[in-house]
Protein backbone atom coordinates (compact mmCIF):
# COMPACT_ATOMS: atom_id res chain seq x y z
CA UNK A 1 0.00 0.00 0.00
CA UNK A 2 0.89 3.58 -0.87
CA UNK A 3 1.45 6.23 1.78
CA UNK A 4 2.45 9.54 1.33
CA UNK A 5 4.08 11.60 4.21
CA UNK A 6 0.81 12.95 7.14
CA UNK A 7 0.32 16.52 7.30
CA UNK A 8 3.77 17.94 9.48
CA UNK A 9 2.63 19.66 13.03
CA UNK A 10 4.18 22.29 12.23
CA UNK A 11 2.58 23.17 9.04
CA UNK A 12 -1.07 22.46 10.57
CA UNK A 13 -0.17 25.10 13.61
CA UNK A 14 0.67 27.99 10.69
CA UNK A 15 -2.38 26.75 9.19
CA UNK A 16 -4.63 27.37 12.46
CA UNK A 17 -2.50 30.61 13.24
CA UNK A 18 -3.03 32.33 10.04
CA UNK A 19 -6.79 30.94 10.22
CA UNK A 20 -6.82 32.96 13.68
CA UNK A 21 -5.38 36.08 12.88
CA UNK A 22 -7.39 36.77 9.86
CA UNK A 23 -10.37 35.93 11.48
CA UNK A 24 -9.55 37.89 14.12
CA UNK A 25 -8.24 41.37 11.99
CA UNK A 26 -11.86 40.71 10.47
CA UNK A 27 -13.96 40.83 14.05
CA UNK A 28 -11.97 43.74 14.67
CA UNK A 29 -12.55 45.46 11.33
CA UNK A 30 -16.64 44.87 11.57
CA UNK A 31 -16.85 46.23 14.87
CA UNK A 32 -16.85 49.78 14.81
CA UNK A 33 -19.97 49.27 11.72
CA UNK A 34 -21.78 47.24 13.57
CA UNK A 35 -21.65 49.70 15.84
CA UNK A 36 -22.41 52.31 13.95
CA UNK A 37 -25.29 50.42 12.49
CA UNK A 38 -26.65 49.82 16.79
CA UNK A 39 -26.19 53.56 17.57
CA UNK A 40 -28.11 54.97 14.40
CA UNK A 41 -31.10 52.80 14.99
CA UNK A 42 -31.33 52.96 18.54
CA UNK A 43 -30.73 57.14 18.16
CA UNK A 44 -32.56 56.84 15.15
CA UNK A 45 -35.67 54.94 14.93
CA UNK A 46 -36.91 57.32 18.19
CA UNK A 47 -36.70 60.50 16.21
CA UNK A 48 -39.08 58.51 13.06
CA UNK A 49 -42.44 59.89 13.36
CA UNK A 50 -45.13 60.98 10.73
CA UNK A 51 -44.72 64.46 11.35
CA UNK A 52 -40.73 63.57 11.19
CA UNK A 53 -40.98 62.98 7.32
CA UNK A 54 -43.67 65.38 6.35
CA UNK A 55 -43.35 68.45 8.37
CA UNK A 56 -40.53 70.84 7.13
CA UNK A 57 -37.61 72.12 9.88
CA UNK A 58 -39.05 75.28 11.67
CA UNK A 59 -35.89 76.65 12.91
CA UNK A 60 -37.43 77.93 16.12
CA UNK A 61 -35.35 77.65 19.03
CA UNK A 62 -38.62 76.46 21.00
CA UNK A 63 -41.33 74.44 20.37
CA UNK A 64 -41.85 71.97 17.85
CA UNK A 65 -38.13 71.79 15.35
CA UNK A 66 -40.26 70.04 12.76
CA UNK A 67 -39.24 67.62 11.01
CA UNK A 68 -36.98 66.79 7.69
CA UNK A 69 -38.97 66.98 5.12
CA UNK A 70 -37.36 69.33 2.48
CA UNK A 71 -33.99 67.70 3.75
CA UNK A 72 -35.01 64.21 1.96
CA UNK A 73 -36.98 66.33 -1.07
CA UNK A 74 -33.67 68.55 -1.50
CA UNK A 75 -31.32 65.31 -1.56
CA UNK A 76 -33.42 63.62 -4.11
CA UNK A 77 -33.50 67.26 -6.20
CA UNK A 78 -29.89 67.53 -6.33
CA UNK A 79 -28.76 64.27 -6.58
CA UNK A 80 -30.97 63.11 -9.36
CA UNK A 81 -29.51 66.34 -10.92
CA UNK A 82 -26.15 65.38 -10.31
CA UNK A 83 -26.56 62.24 -11.59
CA UNK A 84 -28.28 63.83 -15.08
CA UNK A 85 -24.91 65.51 -15.33
CA UNK A 86 -22.65 63.34 -14.44
CA UNK A 87 -23.85 59.70 -15.55
CA UNK A 88 -24.10 60.48 -19.41
CA UNK A 89 -20.50 62.72 -19.36
CA UNK A 90 -19.23 59.53 -17.20
CA UNK A 91 -20.06 56.88 -19.62
CA UNK A 92 -19.35 59.12 -22.67
CA UNK A 93 -15.64 59.57 -21.08
CA UNK A 94 -15.49 55.81 -20.42
CA UNK A 95 -16.40 54.78 -24.11
CA UNK A 96 -13.95 57.21 -25.82
CA UNK A 97 -11.37 55.48 -23.22
CA UNK A 98 -12.38 51.89 -23.74
CA UNK A 99 -13.53 52.10 -27.76
CA UNK A 100 -11.77 55.15 -29.13
CA UNK A 101 -8.95 56.33 -27.38
CA UNK A 102 -7.62 52.86 -26.26
CA UNK A 103 -3.85 52.95 -25.75
CA UNK A 104 -3.41 56.46 -27.19
CA UNK A 105 -1.54 59.15 -25.12
CA UNK A 106 -4.84 60.92 -24.71
CA UNK A 107 -6.35 58.25 -23.39
CA UNK A 108 -3.84 57.41 -21.10
CA UNK A 109 -3.55 61.24 -19.91
CA UNK A 110 -7.45 61.37 -19.12
CA UNK A 111 -7.18 58.22 -17.50
CA UNK A 112 -4.25 59.04 -15.47
CA UNK A 113 -6.61 62.31 -14.08
CA UNK A 114 -10.11 60.56 -13.79
CA UNK A 115 -7.68 58.46 -11.14
CA UNK A 116 -6.31 61.98 -9.64
CA UNK A 117 -10.11 63.32 -9.00
CA UNK A 118 -11.56 60.24 -7.80
CA UNK A 119 -8.89 60.58 -4.65
CA UNK A 120 -9.75 64.57 -4.56
CA UNK A 121 -11.36 65.58 -1.01
CA UNK A 122 -14.94 66.40 -1.78
CA UNK A 123 -14.25 69.60 0.05
CA UNK A 124 -12.64 70.46 -2.95
CA UNK A 125 -14.88 70.42 -5.53
CA UNK A 126 -17.38 72.52 -3.29
CA UNK A 127 -15.05 75.03 -2.95
CA UNK A 128 -14.27 74.97 -6.62
CA UNK A 129 -17.76 75.42 -7.51
CA UNK A 130 -17.85 78.46 -4.48
CA UNK A 131 -15.34 80.57 -6.31
CA UNK A 132 -16.35 79.52 -9.97
CA UNK A 133 -20.32 79.74 -9.46
CA UNK A 134 -21.17 81.37 -6.37
CA UNK A 135 -18.73 83.98 -5.92
CA UNK A 136 -19.47 84.83 -9.30
CA UNK A 137 -23.05 85.45 -8.77
CA UNK A 138 -23.69 83.69 -11.86
CA UNK A 139 -27.77 83.20 -11.47
CA UNK A 140 -27.70 84.46 -8.04
CA UNK A 141 -25.43 83.34 -5.02
CA UNK A 142 -26.32 79.94 -3.34
CA UNK A 143 -28.45 77.73 -5.58
CA UNK A 144 -29.44 73.69 -5.65
CA UNK A 145 -28.29 73.30 -9.39
CA UNK A 146 -24.61 74.16 -8.42
CA UNK A 147 -24.75 72.16 -5.48
CA UNK A 148 -25.73 69.53 -7.70
CA UNK A 149 -22.23 70.63 -10.10
CA UNK A 150 -20.29 70.15 -7.28
CA UNK A 151 -21.83 66.61 -6.79
CA UNK A 152 -21.51 65.81 -10.40
CA UNK A 153 -17.94 67.31 -10.31
CA UNK A 154 -17.56 64.48 -7.93
CA UNK A 155 -19.48 61.48 -9.47
CA UNK A 156 -18.07 61.84 -12.34
CA UNK A 157 -14.32 60.13 -11.77
CA UNK A 158 -16.26 57.13 -10.15
CA UNK A 159 -18.83 56.44 -12.99
CA UNK A 160 -16.34 57.15 -15.27
CA UNK A 161 -14.12 54.17 -13.57
CA UNK A 162 -16.29 51.73 -13.10
CA UNK A 163 -17.98 51.82 -16.20
CA UNK A 164 -14.56 51.65 -17.75
CA UNK A 165 -14.11 48.73 -16.27
CA UNK A 166 -17.35 47.14 -16.98
CA UNK A 167 -16.89 48.42 -20.92
CA UNK A 168 -13.71 46.36 -20.79
CA UNK A 169 -15.29 43.32 -19.21
CA UNK A 170 -17.40 43.54 -22.68
CA UNK A 171 -15.59 40.03 -25.07
CA UNK A 172 -13.70 41.49 -27.99
CA UNK A 173 -15.34 38.87 -29.86
CA UNK A 174 -18.32 40.44 -29.68
CA UNK A 175 -17.10 43.76 -31.60
CA UNK A 176 -15.06 41.85 -33.95
CA UNK A 177 -18.02 39.63 -34.56
CA UNK A 178 -20.12 42.66 -35.28
CA UNK A 179 -17.79 44.53 -37.00
CA UNK A 180 -17.33 41.64 -39.48
CA UNK A 181 -20.80 42.04 -40.29
CA UNK A 182 -20.12 45.22 -41.61
CA UNK A 183 -21.62 47.66 -38.57
CA UNK A 184 -19.95 50.68 -38.64
CA UNK A 185 -18.16 51.48 -35.13
CA UNK A 186 -20.87 53.64 -33.46
CA UNK A 187 -23.31 50.79 -33.86
CA UNK A 188 -21.99 48.17 -32.40
CA UNK A 189 -20.48 50.97 -29.63
CA UNK A 190 -24.86 51.05 -29.32
CA UNK A 191 -26.48 48.11 -30.57
CA UNK A 192 -23.95 45.64 -28.65
CA UNK A 193 -21.44 46.98 -26.37
CA UNK A 194 -23.76 48.86 -24.58
CA UNK A 195 -26.62 46.41 -23.90
CA UNK A 196 -24.14 43.78 -22.91
CA UNK A 197 -22.71 46.30 -20.32
CA UNK A 198 -25.82 47.99 -19.28
CA UNK A 199 -26.44 46.20 -15.80
CA UNK A 200 -22.68 46.77 -14.94
CA UNK A 201 -23.07 50.23 -15.57
CA UNK A 202 -26.39 50.97 -13.99
CA UNK A 203 -24.81 49.07 -10.78
CA UNK A 204 -21.63 51.18 -10.95
CA UNK A 205 -23.82 54.34 -11.75
CA UNK A 206 -25.61 53.61 -8.57
CA UNK A 207 -23.18 52.99 -6.34
CA UNK A 208 -21.72 56.86 -7.39
CA UNK A 209 -25.26 58.23 -6.82
CA UNK A 210 -25.17 56.73 -3.31
CA UNK A 211 -21.86 58.35 -2.85
CA UNK A 212 -23.19 61.46 -3.84
CA UNK A 213 -26.35 61.13 -1.64
CA UNK A 214 -24.37 61.35 1.56
CA UNK A 215 -22.03 64.11 0.90
CA UNK A 216 -21.83 67.41 3.17
CA UNK A 217 -18.98 69.26 1.97
CA UNK A 218 -20.07 70.02 -1.71
CA UNK A 219 -23.08 71.09 -0.79
CA UNK A 220 -22.18 73.04 2.35
CA UNK A 221 -21.28 76.08 -0.31
CA UNK A 222 -23.16 75.64 -2.97
CA UNK A 223 -26.39 74.97 -1.79
CA UNK A 224 -26.38 76.24 1.41
CA UNK A 225 -29.34 75.28 4.14
CA UNK A 226 -32.74 76.35 4.18
CA UNK A 227 -35.94 75.00 6.32
CA UNK A 228 -38.59 75.16 3.51
CA UNK A 229 -38.93 72.78 1.21
CA UNK A 230 -37.71 73.57 -2.29
CA UNK A 231 -38.02 72.46 -5.63
CA UNK A 232 -36.97 75.82 -7.35
CA UNK A 233 -33.20 74.64 -7.94
CA UNK A 234 -32.47 78.16 -8.52
CA UNK A 235 -33.21 78.64 -5.15
CA UNK A 236 -30.95 77.34 -1.86
CA UNK A 237 -32.06 74.31 -1.29
CA UNK A 238 -31.80 71.68 2.08
CA UNK A 239 -30.25 68.58 1.92
CA UNK A 240 -30.15 65.38 4.52
CA UNK A 241 -26.47 65.94 5.22
CA UNK A 242 -26.43 69.27 5.95
CA UNK A 243 -29.51 68.63 8.06
CA UNK A 244 -27.64 66.71 10.06
CA UNK A 245 -24.48 68.72 9.72
CA UNK A 246 -26.39 71.75 11.34
CA UNK A 247 -28.53 69.54 13.93
CA UNK A 248 -25.72 67.91 15.59
CA UNK A 249 -23.92 71.38 16.40
CA UNK A 250 -26.92 72.66 18.30
CA UNK A 251 -26.92 72.70 21.71
CA UNK A 252 -30.64 71.21 21.97
CA UNK A 253 -30.94 66.71 22.47
CA UNK A 254 -34.37 67.45 20.75
CA UNK A 255 -32.14 68.81 17.37
CA UNK A 256 -29.33 65.93 17.91
CA UNK A 257 -32.15 63.81 18.33
CA UNK A 258 -33.44 64.62 14.52
CA UNK A 259 -30.24 64.36 13.13
CA UNK A 260 -29.81 60.53 14.09
CA UNK A 261 -33.23 60.29 12.93
CA UNK A 262 -32.10 62.09 9.04
CA UNK A 263 -28.83 60.19 9.78
CA UNK A 264 -30.79 56.61 9.51
CA UNK A 265 -33.10 57.89 6.57
CA UNK A 266 -29.97 58.88 4.63
CA UNK A 267 -28.41 55.61 5.34
CA UNK A 268 -31.40 53.88 4.55
CA UNK A 269 -31.77 55.72 1.20
CA UNK A 270 -27.93 55.08 0.07
CA UNK A 271 -28.65 51.03 1.09
CA UNK A 272 -31.81 50.92 -0.61
CA UNK A 273 -29.41 52.10 -3.56
CA UNK A 274 -26.98 49.87 -3.09
CA UNK A 275 -29.45 46.77 -2.86
CA UNK A 276 -30.64 48.10 -6.12
CA UNK A 277 -27.13 48.14 -7.83
CA UNK A 278 -26.73 44.61 -6.58
CA UNK A 279 -30.12 43.23 -7.91
CA UNK A 280 -29.17 44.89 -11.01
CA UNK A 281 -25.74 43.11 -11.08
CA UNK A 282 -26.88 39.98 -10.36
CA UNK A 283 -28.86 40.39 -13.55
CA UNK A 284 -25.62 40.66 -16.08
CA UNK A 285 -24.36 38.47 -18.47
CA UNK A 286 -20.77 39.38 -17.99
CA UNK A 287 -18.67 37.85 -15.48
CA UNK B 1 -39.43 39.78 -31.65
CA UNK B 2 -38.51 42.90 -33.54
CA UNK B 3 -41.28 44.83 -34.79
CA UNK B 4 -39.27 46.80 -37.61
CA UNK B 5 -39.00 44.17 -39.91
CA UNK B 6 -37.56 46.77 -42.66
CA UNK B 7 -34.46 48.83 -40.99
CA UNK B 8 -34.77 51.77 -42.39
CA UNK B 9 -32.08 53.63 -40.15
CA UNK B 10 -29.15 55.52 -42.59
CA UNK B 11 -26.27 53.73 -43.24
CA UNK B 12 -24.38 56.95 -42.84
CA UNK B 13 -23.38 58.12 -39.10
CA UNK B 14 -23.67 62.25 -38.45
CA UNK B 15 -20.54 63.62 -39.10
CA UNK B 16 -18.71 60.46 -40.98
CA UNK B 17 -16.44 62.67 -43.11
CA UNK B 18 -18.39 62.05 -47.19
CA UNK B 19 -15.57 60.24 -49.22
CA UNK B 20 -14.32 62.78 -51.86
CA UNK B 21 -14.17 59.54 -54.28
CA UNK B 22 -17.70 57.96 -54.58
CA UNK B 23 -16.40 54.49 -52.91
CA UNK B 24 -16.61 51.67 -56.05
CA UNK B 25 -19.63 49.54 -55.76
CA UNK B 26 -19.22 46.59 -53.89
CA UNK B 27 -22.38 44.96 -54.88
CA UNK B 28 -20.89 43.19 -57.36
CA UNK B 29 -23.67 40.51 -58.22
CA UNK B 30 -26.77 41.16 -57.36
CA UNK B 31 -28.49 39.18 -59.89
CA UNK B 32 -26.05 36.44 -57.94
CA UNK B 33 -27.11 37.32 -54.73
CA UNK B 34 -31.01 36.50 -55.76
CA UNK B 35 -30.24 33.50 -57.09
CA UNK B 36 -27.95 32.34 -53.65
CA UNK B 37 -31.52 32.88 -52.70
CA UNK B 38 -32.95 30.25 -54.20
CA UNK B 39 -30.81 28.18 -53.08
CA UNK B 40 -29.19 27.33 -56.40
CA UNK B 41 -25.62 27.36 -57.21
CA UNK B 42 -24.32 30.82 -57.89
CA UNK B 43 -20.94 32.03 -59.13
CA UNK B 44 -19.46 33.76 -56.49
CA UNK B 45 -16.47 36.04 -56.39
CA UNK B 46 -12.61 35.42 -56.41
CA UNK B 47 -9.98 37.03 -54.24
CA UNK B 48 -6.44 37.67 -55.17
CA UNK B 49 -3.67 38.46 -53.06
CA UNK B 50 -0.42 40.30 -54.18
CA UNK B 51 2.88 41.02 -52.51
CA UNK B 52 0.50 41.05 -48.87
CA UNK B 53 2.63 41.95 -46.12
CA UNK B 54 0.84 42.53 -42.35
CA UNK B 55 2.76 43.62 -39.54
CA UNK B 56 2.05 44.10 -35.59
CA UNK B 57 4.15 46.80 -34.61
CA UNK B 58 7.37 46.04 -35.51
CA UNK B 59 6.47 42.28 -35.80
CA UNK B 60 6.52 41.20 -39.84
CA UNK B 61 3.60 38.32 -39.22
CA UNK B 62 2.79 37.68 -43.20
CA UNK B 63 5.37 38.32 -45.78
CA UNK B 64 5.35 38.60 -49.63
CA UNK B 65 2.37 36.31 -50.04
CA UNK B 66 0.80 35.89 -53.17
CA UNK B 67 -2.05 33.66 -53.39
CA UNK B 68 -5.56 33.25 -55.37
CA UNK B 69 -8.63 31.94 -53.68
CA UNK B 70 -10.80 30.57 -56.67
CA UNK B 71 -14.56 31.54 -57.23
CA UNK B 72 -16.61 28.73 -55.47
CA UNK B 73 -13.86 26.56 -54.28
CA UNK B 74 -13.09 25.88 -50.21
CA UNK B 75 -9.40 27.11 -49.94
CA UNK B 76 -7.95 25.76 -46.15
CA UNK B 77 -4.94 27.21 -44.58
CA UNK B 78 -3.12 25.10 -42.65
CA UNK B 79 0.43 25.72 -41.05
CA UNK B 80 1.78 25.55 -37.40
CA UNK B 81 0.60 27.69 -34.36
CA UNK B 82 2.08 31.59 -35.34
CA UNK B 83 2.86 31.43 -39.05
CA UNK B 84 0.44 34.18 -39.83
CA UNK B 85 -2.59 31.96 -41.60
CA UNK B 86 -4.93 33.95 -38.88
CA UNK B 87 -3.58 37.06 -39.94
CA UNK B 88 -3.22 36.49 -43.48
CA UNK B 89 -7.01 35.70 -43.25
CA UNK B 90 -8.03 38.53 -41.16
CA UNK B 91 -6.48 40.85 -43.55
CA UNK B 92 -8.88 39.98 -46.14
CA UNK B 93 -11.93 41.65 -44.49
CA UNK B 94 -9.10 44.54 -42.80
CA UNK B 95 -10.50 43.17 -39.08
CA UNK B 96 -6.34 42.86 -38.85
CA UNK B 97 -6.16 47.12 -38.79
CA UNK B 98 -8.90 46.76 -35.92
CA UNK B 99 -5.62 45.88 -33.58
CA UNK B 100 -3.85 48.77 -32.63
CA UNK B 101 -0.18 48.78 -34.14
CA UNK B 102 -1.61 46.44 -37.15
CA UNK B 103 -0.99 47.28 -40.70
CA UNK B 104 -1.00 45.81 -43.90
CA UNK B 105 0.41 46.68 -47.14
CA UNK B 106 0.23 45.33 -50.98
CA UNK B 107 -3.05 44.52 -52.52
CA UNK B 108 -5.75 42.37 -51.83
CA UNK B 109 -8.20 41.84 -55.07
CA UNK B 110 -11.62 41.03 -54.73
CA UNK B 111 -12.46 39.91 -58.60
CA UNK B 112 -10.58 43.11 -59.88
CA UNK B 113 -11.18 45.62 -57.11
CA UNK B 114 -8.62 46.52 -54.61
CA UNK B 115 -9.87 46.39 -51.24
CA UNK B 116 -7.43 48.37 -49.71
CA UNK B 117 -8.08 51.11 -52.61
CA UNK B 118 -8.28 54.84 -51.25
CA UNK B 119 -12.12 55.65 -51.36
CA UNK B 120 -12.90 52.01 -50.11
CA UNK B 121 -15.22 51.72 -46.98
CA UNK B 122 -14.12 49.11 -45.22
CA UNK B 123 -17.39 48.94 -43.68
CA UNK B 124 -18.51 47.78 -47.37
CA UNK B 125 -15.57 45.29 -47.36
CA UNK B 126 -16.36 43.16 -44.10
CA UNK B 127 -20.02 43.16 -45.90
CA UNK B 128 -18.72 41.71 -48.88
CA UNK B 129 -16.63 39.64 -47.49
CA UNK B 130 -18.13 37.67 -43.92
CA UNK B 131 -15.78 36.14 -41.27
CA UNK B 132 -16.76 32.81 -39.04
CA UNK B 133 -14.34 33.04 -35.62
CA UNK B 134 -12.76 30.54 -33.92
CA UNK B 135 -15.05 31.39 -30.72
CA UNK B 136 -18.43 31.36 -31.60
CA UNK B 137 -19.58 34.60 -30.88
CA UNK B 138 -23.45 35.09 -30.37
CA UNK B 139 -24.27 38.39 -29.09
CA UNK B 140 -25.85 37.50 -25.32
CA UNK B 141 -28.45 40.33 -25.26
CA UNK B 142 -29.91 38.96 -28.49
CA UNK B 143 -32.28 36.31 -29.21
CA UNK B 144 -31.83 33.36 -32.06
CA UNK B 145 -34.13 35.84 -34.23
CA UNK B 146 -32.50 38.81 -33.28
CA UNK B 147 -29.02 37.18 -34.04
CA UNK B 148 -29.35 36.20 -37.55
CA UNK B 149 -31.30 39.57 -38.04
CA UNK B 150 -28.01 41.22 -36.56
CA UNK B 151 -26.33 41.77 -39.41
CA UNK B 152 -28.56 43.22 -41.59
CA UNK B 153 -29.80 45.86 -39.11
CA UNK B 154 -26.27 46.38 -37.66
CA UNK B 155 -25.20 47.35 -41.26
CA UNK B 156 -28.41 49.22 -41.39
CA UNK B 157 -29.62 47.68 -44.61
CA UNK B 158 -32.91 49.37 -46.12
CA UNK B 159 -35.65 47.12 -48.14
CA UNK B 160 -34.57 43.49 -46.74
CA UNK B 161 -37.52 41.19 -45.41
CA UNK B 162 -35.64 39.99 -42.61
CA UNK B 163 -38.32 37.55 -41.14
CA UNK B 164 -37.87 35.63 -44.88
CA UNK B 165 -33.52 36.08 -44.97
CA UNK B 166 -33.73 34.81 -41.34
CA UNK B 167 -35.41 32.45 -42.06
CA UNK B 168 -33.16 31.39 -45.44
CA UNK B 169 -30.08 31.84 -43.22
CA UNK B 170 -31.23 29.65 -40.39
CA UNK B 171 -31.66 27.17 -43.16
CA UNK B 172 -28.77 27.62 -44.97
CA UNK B 173 -26.45 27.13 -41.84
CA UNK B 174 -28.17 23.86 -41.29
CA UNK B 175 -29.84 24.77 -38.13
CA UNK B 176 -33.65 25.95 -38.64
CA UNK B 177 -35.44 22.56 -37.43
CA UNK B 178 -33.16 23.02 -34.37
CA UNK B 179 -34.74 26.24 -33.50
CA UNK B 180 -38.01 27.10 -35.56
CA UNK B 181 -39.69 27.03 -32.49
CA UNK B 182 -37.69 29.45 -30.22
CA UNK B 183 -36.45 31.62 -31.78
CA UNK B 184 -37.56 34.66 -29.04
CA UNK B 185 -34.43 32.66 -27.08
CA UNK B 186 -31.30 33.90 -26.57
CA UNK B 187 -28.96 33.27 -28.77
CA UNK B 188 -26.34 31.68 -26.15
CA UNK B 189 -28.52 29.63 -24.35
CA UNK B 190 -27.65 27.27 -27.40
CA UNK B 191 -25.09 24.10 -27.57
CA UNK B 192 -21.72 25.16 -28.80
CA UNK B 193 -21.78 23.70 -32.41
CA UNK B 194 -25.62 25.38 -32.31
CA UNK B 195 -23.99 28.94 -31.25
CA UNK B 196 -21.33 28.39 -33.83
CA UNK B 197 -24.18 27.31 -36.91
CA UNK B 198 -26.03 30.54 -35.71
CA UNK B 199 -23.04 32.60 -36.33
CA UNK B 200 -22.63 31.18 -39.90
CA UNK B 201 -26.42 31.93 -40.54
CA UNK B 202 -25.61 35.13 -38.86
CA UNK B 203 -22.63 35.76 -41.62
CA UNK B 204 -24.74 34.48 -44.37
CA UNK B 205 -27.78 36.69 -43.72
CA UNK B 206 -25.76 40.28 -44.93
CA UNK B 207 -25.17 37.76 -48.32
CA UNK B 208 -20.97 38.30 -48.72
CA UNK B 209 -19.48 37.49 -51.74
CA UNK B 210 -16.86 35.47 -49.50
CA UNK B 211 -16.57 33.40 -46.27
CA UNK B 212 -13.64 33.54 -43.98
CA UNK B 213 -13.61 31.04 -41.55
CA UNK B 214 -10.85 31.40 -38.80
CA UNK B 215 -10.73 27.82 -36.89
CA UNK B 216 -14.38 27.75 -36.97
CA UNK B 217 -14.51 23.49 -35.71
CA UNK B 218 -11.32 23.78 -33.10
CA UNK B 219 -13.79 24.84 -29.74
CA UNK B 220 -16.57 22.14 -31.10
CA UNK B 221 -17.04 18.33 -30.22
CA UNK B 222 -16.31 16.13 -33.34
CA UNK B 223 -20.06 15.55 -33.89
CA UNK B 224 -20.49 19.35 -34.28
CA UNK B 225 -17.32 19.87 -36.54
CA UNK B 226 -18.80 17.14 -38.85
CA UNK B 227 -21.92 19.48 -39.05
CA UNK B 228 -19.97 22.02 -39.81
CA UNK B 229 -17.78 20.55 -42.34
CA UNK B 230 -21.05 19.92 -44.48
CA UNK B 231 -22.28 22.97 -43.85
CA UNK B 232 -18.76 23.99 -45.76
CA UNK B 233 -19.48 21.49 -48.66
CA UNK B 234 -22.95 23.28 -49.49
CA UNK B 235 -21.99 26.95 -48.72
CA UNK B 236 -19.38 26.68 -51.44
CA UNK B 237 -22.25 26.56 -53.74
CA UNK B 238 -22.71 30.07 -53.17
CA UNK B 239 -19.75 31.35 -51.85
CA UNK B 240 -15.94 31.21 -51.77
CA UNK B 241 -14.56 30.15 -48.58
CA UNK B 242 -11.34 30.56 -46.92
CA UNK B 243 -10.71 28.39 -43.60
CA UNK B 244 -8.03 28.53 -41.54
CA UNK B 245 -7.48 25.10 -39.49
CA UNK B 246 -5.23 23.14 -37.23
CA UNK B 247 -6.30 19.97 -38.08
CA UNK B 248 -5.39 18.54 -41.15
CA UNK B 249 -7.77 15.66 -41.73
CA UNK B 250 -10.07 18.62 -41.82
CA UNK B 251 -8.35 20.50 -44.59
CA UNK B 252 -8.21 16.82 -46.23
CA UNK B 253 -11.79 16.52 -45.75
CA UNK B 254 -13.64 20.14 -46.58
CA UNK B 255 -10.97 21.78 -49.07
CA UNK B 256 -10.52 22.13 -52.84
CA UNK B 257 -6.96 23.55 -52.35
CA UNK B 258 -4.83 24.20 -49.55
CA UNK B 259 -1.92 26.61 -48.98
CA UNK B 260 0.86 25.49 -46.55
CA UNK B 261 2.49 28.42 -44.93
CA UNK B 262 5.49 29.05 -42.10
CA UNK B 263 6.93 31.75 -40.70
CA UNK B 264 4.53 34.44 -42.33
CA UNK B 265 5.50 32.84 -45.74
CA UNK B 266 3.16 31.05 -47.76
CA UNK B 267 5.33 28.05 -48.96
CA UNK B 268 3.12 26.22 -51.57
CA UNK B 269 -0.49 26.29 -52.80
CA UNK B 270 -2.28 23.09 -54.54
CA UNK B 271 -4.48 20.73 -54.92
CA UNK B 272 -5.74 19.34 -51.47
CA UNK B 273 -4.63 15.92 -52.92
CA UNK B 274 -1.21 17.00 -54.01
CA UNK B 275 -0.48 18.50 -50.82
CA UNK B 276 -1.29 15.81 -48.73
CA UNK B 277 0.47 13.11 -51.18
CA UNK B 278 3.09 15.14 -52.77
CA UNK B 279 3.97 18.19 -52.11
CA UNK B 280 6.71 19.96 -53.44
CA UNK B 281 8.19 21.28 -50.76
CA UNK B 282 10.21 19.49 -48.36
CA UNK B 283 8.78 21.87 -45.45
CA UNK B 284 5.23 20.69 -46.79
CA UNK B 285 5.69 17.21 -46.46
CA UNK B 286 7.47 17.49 -43.09
CA UNK B 287 4.78 19.43 -41.85
CA UNK B 288 1.74 17.04 -43.48
CA UNK B 289 3.56 14.02 -42.31
CA UNK B 290 3.77 15.15 -38.70
CA UNK B 291 7.62 15.56 -38.27
CA UNK B 292 6.46 19.59 -37.11
CA UNK B 293 3.87 21.24 -35.62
Amino acid sequence: MTTLPAVSGRRRATDTAMRGITLVLTIVAIVPLVFILYYLIKEGIGAWSADFFTTDPTGRFLGNPGGIKSAIWGTIVMVALASAIAIPFGIGVALYLVEYGKGGWFANVVRYFIDVMTGVPSVVFGLFVYIVLVVTKIGGTFAAWKGAVALALLMLPVVTRSAEVVLNLVPNDLREGALALGAPRWRVVFRIVLPTAIPGLVTGSLLAVARAAGETAPLLFTAAFVFGTQFDVSQRMNSLPLQIFNDVSQAQDRLVQRAWGAALTLVLLVLLLSLIARLVQRRSRLA
Amino acid sequence: MNPDETTTTPEQSPGAPSPAVAPPPLTVSTAAAEASRDGVTAKAHSISLRKLNAFYGDTHAVRDVDLQYAANQVTAMIGPSGCGKSTLVRCINRMHEEIPGARSTGEILLDDLDLQGTGIDVVSVRRAIGMVFQKPNPFPTMSIYDNVAAGIRLSGTRGVNVKQRVEESLRGAGLWEEVKDRLGQPGIGLSGGQQQRLCIARTIAVEPEVILMDEPASALDPISTLKIEELVHELKKRYTIVIVTHNMQQAARVADTTAFMLNGELVEHAATDKIFSKPDDSRTEEYVTGKFG
